[in-house]
């Protein structure tokens, strides 16, 4: 887990400032930022994964069922899952 | 301990300097041509063509591409070697600093040249005091045997795990680039013992996938920032070495700041890159009519030798500081300037008075040192030594 | 029957090589353009990035959401960078300092350090010959400053530098040809892109990857930020931008065009301009005048291309 950027010295930081691990923007989680959210109805859901694909938060997976969810650590809420639906299965809701 | 060859053979400095480059093995070439540093990039294309060195030469549009060539390369965990003077440092500068803070060890001439305009191709120092505070290791030499000898000092310096800095060898254009002179080439034997393999610390390859380059918001920006400058000043030991073992390799011996019939002068000359030569060759004469002058020449500009300039000027009572750069609306040349700063909180402070001399390629000569000290003369019993003078100005 | 197109995004790779956490605003087609690139580049890459939004919102220390190599140094110079990668590479591979690999280089900016301020060092590089991609992910604006005109940005189009005023109807420029530009340097590849339309995306930089020299994949990304539209109509925008032929889907590959997506009857550009703030001040005159335009512009491409009846 890396600390945040206020809480490094100066004698901390790596040669260059280089990240040496990869994607840790994942401990930074968007998904506060979400003010609606998509609600799956798996009735209608034909599981094609357009909602996954236009994903640009990569915040929409496929669950051991085959239907897709939303992850809430980085769903922002911008419910381009909901308009690109070709059964119309997502909903948008308010709240996180 | 390889015995030093003492073959010296008639090169243009140019020449010798590229020699040195290939010498070095270098992987990767990038530059643009600008005079009076062709001759060094040309020479370098030509071993790359004739496959005496196996080397991409990236022959781009631009000096600012030429740095962002190297800073890939270099990331790519190639030896990277460019060369530039002038405007094509000023187009190149915003990435000049980019390449120190991502600690990416690039070498690279600058065949220092004056800057437009009006526009000029000669020499002076502009160019390389524009880039003064791009976090560089920075580098003077005197002569043609300095230029060859400091370019495996380069390499070096920049490469060695305790550093990883882009380091800037100055050679002042014209006046060495373009003469020959008897240089001793290194055995390739010396060049192997004295300069490591590069092993970069980070690289660019799908086996570590890392992110160079980040974005540093306000929170961290200033952390960044101090361990740049401290990274910078805790190369010092490595570029001592450096010239410590160069003295083994090859017998000559460098140092940051070199003095010349120092020790008992009550006025010292402070000079950087070829005016030193000169500028000994007055101090003889002067001390023939029982002057007591010497000179400190300043060789390594960044990390500024602070400690070893203190001690060669302690005992002198007035410094004569020549710059070969303007400081527009400012105190003085930038070398003046850095001086005073070096030496105001020294109990004992020498006077110090500046000139300006050999802008864009204007001629300086043994008796001009001599004609500055006693111009010098006037102006501390007038009281006016704090009033730098362009030497030689018409008015 | 079962309409197996729609289907077509499960083949995708599953893995994801730009993560999430990254900042990019909601509804950003522009990150989602990233992250298929990504997998079409698959892990043996490297990118060098340029200044802007996707290198701010992917690397603010001392987090990354790439999980390939990187490296941004400046605006204007990715192309000169991505080049410098692959001679460094090149030299150590050919010299047995690194083992022989097929690593693909990519290079990637937006619009303005493709098209504006980069165009020098892009150029330079493709001419060179270097085996590497470029992206040009074009939002149509400097998105990362906050919205100023870009010579991407198309005729008609209010940004803070071409606002719509009383004497002015935004941009009065019309959108810089970047694809031809690059067509012209006759490299093996060119082809235009949009993430509204993601296997297209991901086969492009996929043949791009496979091309031995230089490619140039222009993409187009809807901003909705910049654009003035729901976040959650990115995607629909994209793909009224290729049905009006407001940015028409090609590829020129080594030197043939051919087009990936024609449409019998193209869509009216009132279909686009509608519900997009940054064209809502257009008069009836100016889109009759933008759509004569790109009807030309797209008879005219269509006239090159080998693959369209005639």
């Amino acid at each position: 887990m890396t600390k945040p950027a206020d809480q490094f010295k100066w004698q901390e930081l790596t040669v260059g400032f280089v990240i040496p691990e990869p994607g840790t923007a994942r401990e930074y989680h968007t998904g506060d930022w979400r003010s609606t959210h998509p609600v799956w109805d798996e009735k209608k859901c034909i599981k094609c994964g357009r909602c996954w694909v236009f994903c640009p938060d990569m915040a929409v997976f496929q669950k051991a069922d085959q239907y897709f969810t939303m992850n809430p650590d980085y769903c922002k809420g911008c419910s381009i899952c909901s308009r690109e639906c070709p059964t119309e299965a997502i909903t948008m809701l308010e709240g996180k | 301990m390889t015995e030093p060859s003492r073959k010296k053979i008639g090169v243009e400095v140019s020449i010798a300097v590229s020699e040195a480059v290939k010498q070095c093995d270098v992987d990767v070439v990038s530059a643009y041509p600008i005079t009076p540093q062709t001759h060094i990039v040309e020479h370098l294309a030509e071993l790359v063509a004739q496959g005496e060195l196996d080397a991409e030469f990236v022959p781009v549009e631009s000096e600012h591409s030429a740095m962002s060539v190297c800073a890939g390369s270099v990331a790519a965990g190639a030896r990277t070697f460019t060369s530039t003077a002038s405007q094509g440092l000023a187009l190149m500068a915003e990435i000049v600093y980019c390449v120190s803070a991502m600690r990416l060890p690039i070498v690279m001439v600058v065949a220092n040249r004056s800057l437009s305009s009006p526009l000029s191709i000669w020499n002076d120092h502009s160019d390389a005091m524009m880039v003064r505070d791009s976090g560089w290791i920075q580098v003077f030499v005197e002569n043609g045997q300095e230029s060859y000898d400091h370019i495996f000092w380069c390499f070096r310096v920049a490469e060695d795990e305790k550093s990883l800095h882009p380091v800037m060898l100055n050679m002042d254009g014209f006046i060495l680039t373009h003469t020959i002179e008897p240089i001793e080439y290194w055995e390739d034997e010396m060049v192997k013992k004295y300069l490591p393999p590069f092993q970069p610390k980070f690289r660019l390859h799908p086996e570590h996938p890392l992110t160079m380059g980040a974005f540093g918001p306000p929170e961290i920006f200033t952390e960044c920032k101090k361990a740049q400058d401290q990274a910078l000043i805790a190369t010092m030991p490595v570029i001592e070495k450096a010239w410590e073992e160069m003295e083994k390799i090859c017998g000559r011996k460098y140092s940051a700041v070199e003095t010349y019939r120092a020790e008992d002068a009550k006025t010292l000359l402070v000079t950087m890159g070829s005016f030193s030569e000169t500028a000994r060759v007055a101090i003889d004469e002067m001390r023939e009519t029982g002057e007591e002058i010497g000179l400190v020449s300043l060789r390594l500009w960044r990390p500024f030798p602070f400690e070893k300039f203190r001690n060669a000027v302690k005992n002198a009572e007035n410094l004569i500081v020549i710059d070969r750069a303007m400081v527009f609306g400012g105190p003085g040349g930038p070398v003046a300037s850095e001086i005073r700063s070096a030496l105001y909180s020294g109990k004992k402070r020498p006077r110090i008075v500046n000139f300006i001399a050999g802008l864009a390629g204007r001629d300086v000569q043994p008796d001009d040192f001599y004609q500055m000290v006693q111009h010098a003369k006037t102006k501390i019993k007038d009281g006016t030594e704090d009033e730098y003078e362009i030497y030689g100005v018409r008015e | 029957m079962i309409n197996l197109d729609l289907y077509a995004p499960l083949m995708l790779p599953k893995e994801e090589l730009f993560t999430s956490g990254h900042r990019a605003c909601q509804g950003c087609a522009e990150a989602l353009a990233v992250r298929i690139v990504c997998k079409a580049l698959g892990r043996n890459s490297i990118v060098a990035m340029a200044t802007g939004c996707m290198e701010i919102v992917s690397s603010p220390l001392p987090t990354t959401a790439w999980q390939i190599p990187w490296i941004h140094v400046a605006f204007e110079n990715a192309a000169a960078v991505a080049s410098g990668v692959e001679s460094g590479l090149k030299a150590l591979m050919r010299k047995g300092r690194l083992p022989h690999k097929k690593i693909t280089i990519a290079g990637m900016a937006g619009d303005g350090g493709t098209a504006d301020i980069g165009l020098q060092a892009l150029s330079g590089a493709m001419e060179r010959g270097h085996d590497m991609i470029f992206v040009c992910y074009d939002n149509e604006a400097y998105m990362n400053t906050g919205i100023q005109r870009s010579s991407a940005t198309p005729f008609g189009a209010s940004t803070t530098t071409s606002p719509a005023g009383k004497v002015k109807a935004g941009q009065e420029t019309w959108k810089k040809n970047m694809p031809e530009i690059m067509a012209a340097h006759g490299i093996p590849y060119v082809a235009t892109a949009c993430s509204a339309y993601p296997i297209d995306l991901y086969e492009k930089v996929k043949r791009a990857a496979l091309v031995k020299g230089p490619a140039y994949v222009h993409c187009l990304s809807v901003c909705p930020t910049g654009w003035r539209i729901p976040s959650g109509d990115a995607i629909r925008y994209g793909r009224l931008a290729v049905e009006t032929a407001a940015f028409p889907l090609y590829e020129v590959i080594d030197g043939k065009y051919q087009l990936t997506f024609d449409s019998p009857k193209l869509k009216p550009i009132t279909d686009y301009f509608k519900g997009q703030g940054r064209f809502r001040h257009l008069t009836p005159e100016a889109v009759a005048r933008i759509q004569e335009r790109i009807t030309r512009d797209y008879e005219k491409l269509r006239a090159k291309c080998e693959n369209v009846n005639k």
